[in-house]
């Protein structure tokens, strides 16, 4: 199946001079959840906005659903929905009106039917008639998925949507991202919080000042990249590391009885066996075991780290 | 053609007309009521007629003018100005919408908020002062012709302005004293040769001696004139807007 999105050879520079995207290429694939992770000014929202039409492209092209977003813009867009990162919503309109006049502004005619599912999904059916200057930022942040919701987008880009968000309505969203995956939606979401990508993402894009370091199945990357820990509960408590098992650079917890050995699962020596040697030899014995994969933010961290 | 965002976008604005009824409406409607009070009953009563119109009824032309170029400005200035305040413009600048969608949605709803208080405004002047109008045809040509220039050099000012300040510069400190230069109050005959040389200079003569004349005709310029020059007008708002739009100037980095 090809691409949703295809970029390619993508760049930005600022009138300022600022080079927001350097030759950037991605492929988002039908249907998945792709999370795009970078720190602050890493390029995320400027690759968005030249997507969706926001922000207009140095050079090369990207196309949405076959569709070039310069030639083409009416076909592409119409696929869009976008979820900004600030709160820019109106302040006198009602919820309804709003979320209407974007479904005009996409082009789709009246249905009652289809604003109203998005609002209950949202649990906004109930302020449907509020001012929006009126409502929370939590109700607001709804107000602008549902918006972005209101023309039935076949790609939903969500630019930091959690940002400000409480843990609560944080996990509404996530249903709500799901539910939408599940209707067959391609969900691009942008983010800082790892632990979001973690837990929703099928795969991972990670950039940074403006180029793309890497993309990668979720499940791939962590498996490819993430250090392991070893954690060896101890039958008798140890005073402190024996000095033969030095080279393995153990970490013994204060109790004494657990000892943790820390190694990578690229190496083509894990060194597991070797420890798992010595300390037999050094009359050790452990009572259990158990490994733990470092989590995405600990990757992500090595990984713009690295590239310092 | 995308005409449900045309009309989505146009609906949208009349709907902000219709929450600011006061300010939109009844405001204009009082000021221009006071104008009549004042140079109508009361001074007017004193100058003689002006090329054989009483004189009341000879500046009612000029205040539906100064009404309609102040409003026409400040309602396409303020429509497009405040989605980039506020930052609602990703939306517009996002949605399968062509730079003549939005501007025919935009300043349509300005016009048309314009035109009709032109037309309250002048329906109240009937209250003051006796009106006669000779060639309503044309009368309407030059209102909606002066609307639309206006709203869309109002359009302009919205994306040109960096904040409220610079959104009321050009309506206060250029249209009104235009305006009121512009022979509202006065037929330009009055002035001494120089200074009518001087006025030739000043676009809203054209506008105000071409309407003028659609009413009583009497005109300071030549009619085909006033026409041209207003058409002239339009042609260099048009294609500012359109340049705003291939470039992107302060809508798109």
């Amino acid at each position: 199946m090809p691409p949703i999105i295809s970029v390619s050879g993508l760049s930005k520079t600022y009138a300022t001079g600022l080079q927001a995207l350097k030759q950037v290429d991605l492929e988002i694939r039908r249907g998945e959840i792709f999370a795009l992770l970078g720190p602050n000014g890493a390029g995320k929202t400027t690759l968005i906005g030249i997507v969706c039409g926001i922000v207009t492209p140095t050079g090369g092209s990207v196309t949405v659903g076959g569709h070039d977003i310069v030639r083409e813009y009416r076909a592409s867009r119409a696929m869009i929905g976008l979820v900004p990162q600030e709160l820019t919503t109106n302040a006198f309109e009602t919820v309804w009106q709003t979320v209407s006049f974007t479904r005009g502004l996409f082009g789709k005619p009246a249905n009652p039917a289809h604003v109203e599912k998005v609002l209950r999904e949202l649990s906004l059916w109930e302020r449907r008639k509020s001012k929006i200057i009126t409502l929370s930022g939590g109700m607001k942040r709804r107000v602008l998925i549902a918006k972005a919701l209101a023309h039935e987008p076949q790609v939903l880009f969500l630019d930091e949507p959690t940002a400000g968000v409480d843990v609560e309505l944080r996990q509404d969203m996530w249903q709500v991202i799901r539910a939408l995956r599940d209707s067959g939606v391609t969900i691009i979401l942008t983010t800082h919080y790892i632990e979001e990508a973690e837990l929703m993402a099928d795969r991972v894009g990670v950039i940074n000042k403006g180029e793309i370091i890497l993309v990668e199945e979720k499940a791939e990357l962590m498996r490819k990249l993430g250090q392991k820990r070893l954690t060896l509960h101890l039958a008798e408590p140890l005073k402190e590391v024996p000095s033969k098992l030095a080279p393995y650079r153990l970490s013994l917890s204060a109790n004494g009885r657990e000892l943790v050995y820390t190694y990578d699962t690229r190496a083509a020596r894990t060194g597991i066996t070797g420890l798992l040697d010595d300390l037999t030899a050094a009359g050790i014995g452990f009572k259990d075991l158990h490994t733990t994969q470092s989590s995405l933010e600990e990757i992500f961290v090595d990984l713009v780290g690295r590239r310092r | 053609m995308n005409l449900r965002a045309i009309r989505a976008i146009y609906a949208f604005e009349m709907a902000r007309t219709g929450r600011t009824l006061l300010q939109s409406i009844v405001a204009p409607v009082i000021t221009t009521s006071l104008y009549f009070v004042v140079f109508g009953a009361a001074i007017g009563t004193r100058i003689a007629q002006i090329e054989g119109v009483q004189y009341g009824a000879f500046i009612v032309p000029g205040l539906v003018m100064l009404m309609l170029l102040t409003q026409s400005v400040s309602n396409a200035s303020f429509g497009i100005f405040f989605p980039r305040f506020t930052g609602t413009i990703y939306e517009l600048l996002s949605a399968p919408v062509s730079a003549f969608e939005i501007v025919v949605g935009y300043v349509g709803a300005a016009m048309t908020k314009s035109t009709l208080l032109a037309l309250i405004i002048l329906a109240t002047a009937g209250f003051f002062v006796p009106l006669r109008i000779a060639h309503p045809f044309w009368m309407l040509a030059f209102l909606l012709l002066t609307a639309a220039t206006f709203s869309l050099l109002g359009f302009v000012i919205g994306i040109w302005a960096d904040g409220f300040e610079q959104l009321q510069f050009v309506p206060l400190l250029l249209i009104t004293p235009l305006t009121f230069l512009g022979g509202t109050f006065y037929s330009i005959s009055v002035l001494p040769p120089a200074w009518q040389t001087v006025t030739l200079f000043n676009p809203v003569v054209y506008l105000v001696s071409g309407f003028r004349w659609s009413f009583y005709e009497v005109a300071d310029v030549n009619v085909a004139v006033s026409l041209a020059m207003t058409g002239l007008f339009l042609a260099v708002c048009l294609a500012a807007i359109g340049w705003i739009f291939k470039t992107g100037y302060r809508l798109k980095t």
